[in-house]
């Protein structure tokens, strides 16, 4: 697993594609946002938890797919699926290379987001970082497992958000909820719900990832 | 079926407060639970897929998962059409409506899945997955949806006496739609599955041909 997550991240240091689109795409994004909607209402310190997943996962979806590919290219693929280790671990390994960059752009994003769109009273608490960490670590396995299964078919990129967005509508709806929590300084008993599902949604997910990619990767 | 249609449309009695509109719940309340239904045989079938990797399996599978689609489709088509004069919205974001909605979507996308794909052994494979995976989902989205928001009819467990079905016609013909639309949705799937076997009888003849 860690010799997956070391590759991609060699890959990644070494071109910076990924990420660099990553970024790119979630300011566009932010751009889209500070155009189309009335900038008034976006300074409403609640309104950023929702904006910066809806920025993440439209950007993220997209960068995700970059990922899958490059296995595809060369016959990398082939060599995953001979490759004497456990199939469940190539799914850890590029979920958890998935996760980092969705982290470092995570992180990024936000302090970007809150400037660019000038949010006012903001207190972020602890909480926050823990709603960003499930929140990416759900998104991460849903992306890479969607990306492995869109990979094979024409199309691949329109059928990739249309795979994973559904998936993620449970995610989506608890992280926007406790990261707002977090950028508003809520304590976090007030959203225990919401992040026991967030943990449940991420166990279930790689859980799911690990188990069935032994099919996914069988050539 | 045409038993069924006769009593929802002549025999039973309007419901008292709702009128004539009451009539297309017969329908709606069926074609939902159907819906939900075929996609859990879908997730059934695919786990048997993966296992065995039977052809039978993935073909029930697809038929089910194709006409729960259907189902979940007319269930949103018949919901507003009653939502409208009843609750005066098409539409409201209540956890029955978003559930069905997001349902819709994650099977539009296993089938879309299996369209962009072809008939190749992988994919199949693939859609299996899938299908396993969509319906891990909802649970998570059922309790994520009652979280976000808790008003939807129920009809069977109303608390007014005077409310709901009470008429002993109203169940029978409650009970008869029921039935006959058990049996559209077996005759549709049963269909279907036929059709994909003939369809991949002729693939291996042209194969046949062209070798």
């Amino acid at each position: 697993m860690w010799t997956i997550f070391r590759k991609d991240l060699a890959i990644e240091r070494r071109t910076g594609e990924i990420l660099f689109s990553l970024l790119l795409l979630a300011l566009l994004v932010v751009l889209v946002f500070a155009f189309t909607l009335e900038l008034e209402r976006l300074r409403e310190p609640r309104l950023l938890g929702g904006l910066l997943w809806a920025t993440l996962l439209l950007a993220g979806t997209l960068a995700l797919g970059r990922s899958m590919l490059l296995e595809r290219e060369a016959g990398a693929w082939t060599a995953l699926a001979l490759a004497p280790i456990d199939r469940g671990s190539v799914f850890l390994g590029k979920a958890a290379a998935n996760l980092l960059l969705l982290l470092i752009a995570a992180a990024l994003v936000l302090p970007v987001m809150a400037i660019l769109l000038g949010t006012s009273r903001l207190a972020p608490s602890p909480l926050l970082g823990l709603a960003i960490l499930l929140g990416t670590t759900g998104m991460a396995a849903v992306g890479t497992l969607g990306a492995a299964l869109a990979s094979r078919t024409r199309a691949r990129e329109v059928l990739l958000p249309i795979l994973t967005f559904p998936l993620l509508v449970p995610l989506l709806i608890a992280v926007a909820r406790v990261t707002s929590a977090g950028l508003v300084g809520e304590a976090p008993a007030a959203v225990r719900p919401w992040l026991v599902l967030l943990c449940v949604f991420d166990l279930v997910f790689l859980t799911v990832g690990w188990l069935t990619f032994d099919h996914v990767l069988e050539d | 079926m045409t038993a069924a249609l006769w009593l929802v449309f002549v025999v039973v009695p309007s419901e008292r407060v709702q009128g004539v509109v009451q009539r297309i719940f017969y329908f709606h309340v069926h074609l939902a639970w159907m819906a939900f239904g075929g996609f859990v045989v879908t997730a059934g079938a695919s786990v048997a897929y993966l296992a065995r990797g039977s052809r039978v399996a993935d073909r029930l599978a697809e038929a089910s998962a194709e006409v729960g689609l259907v189902f979940t489709s007319l269930v949103l088509i018949t919901g507003p059409l009653w939502a409208r004069p009843i609750w005066g919205v098409w539409w409201t974001w209540d956890p029955r409506l978003t559930m069905t909605v997001v349902l819709w979507a994650i099977y539009a996308s296993y089938l879309m899945l299996r369209r962009l794909g072809g008939r190749d052994e992988v994919i199949l494979r693939y859609a299996a997955v899938l299908g396993v995976v969509g319906v891990l989902d909802i649970p998570l989205l059922i309790v994520a949806i009652r979280l976000w928001r808790g008003i939807h009819p129920a009809v069977m467990l109303s608390e007014d006496p005077d409310a709901g079905l009470t008429d002993p016609i109203m169940m029978w013909t409650f009970a008869v739609t029921g039935v006959a639309l058990a049996l559209l949705f077996a005759w549709l799937v049963a269909l279907r599955m036929q059709f994909a076997a003939l369809d991949d009888e002729v693939e291996a003849l042209t194969a046949e041909d062209l070798a």
